[in-house]
């Protein structure tokens, strides 16, 4: 009974970790991960999840690995949402809606676009882009809101 | 008069307002030499772009211009982005005996190659998918092929990596190594794969 309930409160403090969806694995100069209405430091082996903003000072970029092998980068001065994220690991099929409002990303697609081609997109301010195939490049010249 | 310089006023805000924000978008090639595609969609056009540095620029007026980036180019412009591009996921194979969740000798050894490459990244996370061959149903395989990934991320905590960093995943019957007819017993399909990122 006690362990049931530490494992309770263990779960409840922890909620986090079943629902990331990719793992910080570059961190350089400020980078941030805004979540809801709280912003943490993005430290190599911080969580993401699906809703979480990416941001980067003027000395700052980010490489994220994603469940399905996709890989993000954010460069400096960068606004990155991850507006979308599922994929599921029996089918790969899934959904990856990236937001970029400012600066540069570069990418490399993984699984579920492998599987479902445009399963993966990257919006920013006035275009979206579907992704057939693996490596590229995106910048958005837009200033900050 | 008045009336004039209130409408071009309020035209030049209905523009500012409806301004397309500038972006670029290019395709580069992978380590490898391979080149993929994108296409991208504004509300009155459609562009792919297929080609190695090909590249279309958004501008501020709404139109789209086809441009070829150089290898410098993308260097100056994402030369501190590309740097922060996580590395591929390093791929490992090991096979199981027929219908069991039990690993071949051959296999035990390739172990030790996922060892050696968990220790050369940092804060690595595994992945470890099973498959099976095409005897028996769809479910019976997504089980089967789940029951293996299992097993192997056991052994893996067993030999002293944090449960959290291991996810397990069964593809069942779905992502044949040596593609055959259904229901056939075939070793190189009973695999697991582990990638680690």
């Amino acid at each position: 009974m006690r362990k049931w309930i530490l494992a309770a409160a263990l779960a409840a403090v922890f909620p986090a970790v079943a629902a990331d969806v990719g793992l910080i694995k570059v961190s350089k100069g400020s980078v941030q991960i805004q979540r809801g209405a709280s912003k943490v430091p993005a430290t190599v082996g911080a969580g993401v999840q699906a809703s979480d903003v990416i941001l980067t000072g003027a000395d700052g970029a980010a490489g994220i690995t994603f469940t399905d092998n996709s890989l993000v980068s954010v460069g400096p001065n960068s606004v990155f949402a991850i507006d979308k994220y599922s994929f599921d690991t029996t089918t790969h099929q899934g959904e990856f809606e990236g937001n970029l409002k400012q600066g540069r990303l570069a990418a490399v697609s993984g699984k579920m676009v492998k599987q479902s081609p445009e399963s993966m997109k990257i919006r920013t301010p006035s275009a979206i882009m579907g992704v057939r195939g693996t490596e590229f490049l995106v910048q958005v010249d837009g200033k900050a809101k | 008069m008045k009336f004039l310089a209130l409408l071009a006023l309020a035209a030049l805000a209905a523009g500012c307002a409806s301004a397309p924000t500038p972006a670029l978008f290019a395709v580069v090639p992978a380590p490898d030499g391979h080149v993929g595609a994108v296409v991208v969609r504004t509300d009155r056009d459609e562009r792919v772009i297929n080609s190695a540095y090909g590249a279309q620029r958004l501008k501020s007026d709404g139109s789209i211009e086809a441009q070829k980036l150089t290898p410098a180019e993308v260097r100056r412009d994402f030369g501190s982005t590309l740097d922060a591009l996580p590395g591929k996921p390093a791929m490992f194979m090991l096979y199981f005996l027929e219908g069991k969740d039990e690993l071949t000798v051959d296999s035990k050894a390739e172990m030790e190659k996922v060892f050696s490459e968990l220790k050369r990244r940092p804060l690595p996370d595994i992945m470890v998918i099973g498959h099976t061959d095409t005897v028996g149903g769809l479910a019976f395989n997504d089980r089967l092929s789940l029951a293996r990934a299992e097993r192997l991320r056991e052994m893996m905590i067993g030999l002293g990596i944090p449960p959290g960093r291991i996810a397990a995943a069964g593809r069942g019957k779905r992502e044949l190594l040596v593609p055959t007819e259904d229901n056939v017993s075939e070793p190189r399909n009973r695999r697991v794969e582990i990638n680690v990122r």
